[in-house]
């Protein structure tokens, strides 16, 4: 077993892990984040996104020895100390972003991390950047306009049919 | 996946010191490693990670040459490259998806040498130098087939140097649901020649295509490709693609390659 230490959502925690023990099952089983999801496993479908040191990364294809002493944030980071949602957030809500809710830990964290790098992303842009986000139930198209809601940007009204 | 020690080095000396067991691997980023090692398809007795090793995260551009430390991310070189080689940062962010950008490296790539990986074809046609722990080894004499290169057991990727060419250009078709290449190809024309390598399509893994580089050494224009045709004989086959497919994506992208690197 190895000691690790790392920030996780501004807080330090530590605890003892195998070496095998990816990053993902430390959130969710040693420190009872299971806001980050595991979808395949294989690091396609990125329901397990998380932040480290600022950058989007795969949770589930890295090791917790790997996040050693860095800075780790998580879909529990992201609303306030009393439940208000962050900006993104209450975008995916107000657009209907979610259906079954799997993926949305991770779209939230890649939309964060975008919104970081490029704070008015075009349509195509947000497309490209969540290719690494897979949506099961295909509600992509309230997820990429939930994002471009919470850049700031016009969002069409739905059309009824 | 199996069990297996697991070491963290701050430098290049400690890690080569670490790779001295039997049976251990080097950790790059891990973005094909760890997929591996969860089916076990491999079982190293240790795991040695260069994340963290600062000494080799870097991209630096001097005297028409760019070099990049063996554990620099995707990302990274996406963003620090594409002022001195604009079609090597192309190529970088291109690869995976944006999360995998931030984690896999070149050094891993190279390592790997995955036959639809993308940096193999811009090493390759940039006639890049890949510098280890103990030597450093030429880019023609570096890929050795699919999966395997000239690295020993416990050698290190400490740095890769391209020459910048005068013009280079990569496009990749990209397999959808794996973001590997199902073809890729890059040209890069320098002083004296021009260099075009083939990712993705053979089961040799990464090619140069020698008589696409005959044709425009004579003279860079896409029309000179028209009647050079790719040997589909020992192109992969699979689900994806045919061979012939893949030949003749060969020549589709490489008079792309040619016409956007203008």
């Amino acid at each position: 077993m190895n000691k690790v230490e790392m920030t996780v959502n501004g807080k330090p925690v530590s605890g003892e892990v195998e070496g095998r023990q990816l990053l993902v099952e430390f959130l969710r089983e040693d420190l009872g984040l299971t806001g980050t999801h595991v979808g395949c496993d294989t690091s396609q479908c990125g329901a397990c996104v998380v932040h480290m040191d600022g950058k989007a990364v795969k949770s589930c294809t890295m090791f917790a020895l790997e996040a050693m002493n860095a800075d780790v944030i998580t879909i529990e980071g992201q609303a306030a100390e009393d439940g208000t949602l962050n900006t993104i957030q209450q975008a995916f809500q107000d657009h209907h972003g979610l259906q079954c809710g799997y993926c949305t830990p991770g779209m939230v964290m890649s939309a964060a991390a975008l919104l970081r790098d490029n704070p008015k992303p075009s349509e195509a842009e947000i497309r490209q950047y969540l290719e690494g986000n897979l949506c099961r139930c295909t509600g992509y198209h309230n997820i990429i306009r939930a994002i471009l809601a919470a850049s700031g940007q016009e969002v069409a009204p739905m059309e009824v049919e | 996946m199996y069990d297996f020690e697991f070491e963290r080095p701050q430098t290049v000396a400690e890690a080569v010191a670490a790779l001295k067991q039997e049976d251990a691997q080097v950790l790059g980023g891990g973005q094909t490693l760890i997929p591996t090692l969860k089916q076990r398809l491999a079982m190293p007795s240790k795991l040695v990670s260069l994340g963290g090793v600062a000494e080799l995260r870097f991209v630096r551009s001097a005297g028409g040459t760019v070099c990049i430390g063996g554990a620099t991310a995707h990302a990274t070189v996406a963003a620090d490259a594409a002022a001195p080689y604009p079609a090597l940062a192309d190529l970088a962010g291109q690869i995976g998806d944006p999360a995998v950008r931030n984690r896999g490296t070149i050094g891993g790539s190279l390592a790997n040498n995955d036959p639809s990986a993308c940096y193999p074809s811009a090493a390759l046609a940039s006639g890049a130098t890949i510098v280890t722990d103990r030597r450093k080894i030429a880019a023609d004499d570096y890929f050795e087939g699919m999966f395997t290169t000239a690295l020993d057991d416990g050698e290190i990727i400490t740095e890769v140097r391209f020459p910048v060419p005068e013009r280079a250009n990569y496009q990749k078709f990209s397999q959808p649901a794996s973001r590997f290449a199902l073809v890729g190809v890059f040209v890069a024309q320098y002083a004296d020649s021009v260099r075009v390598a083939v990712t993705g399509a053979s089961d040799d893994g990464v090619f140069r295509w020698t008589d696409a580089e005959a044709a425009l050494t004579q003279r860079f224009h896409a029309d000179v490709l028209k009647d050079v045709t790719a040997p589909a004989d020992d192109m992969i086959s699979d689900l994806h693609g045919s061979a012939e497919y893949r030949a003749h994506l060969t020549g589709v992208l490489a008079r792309q390659a040619v016409a956007a690197a203008g």
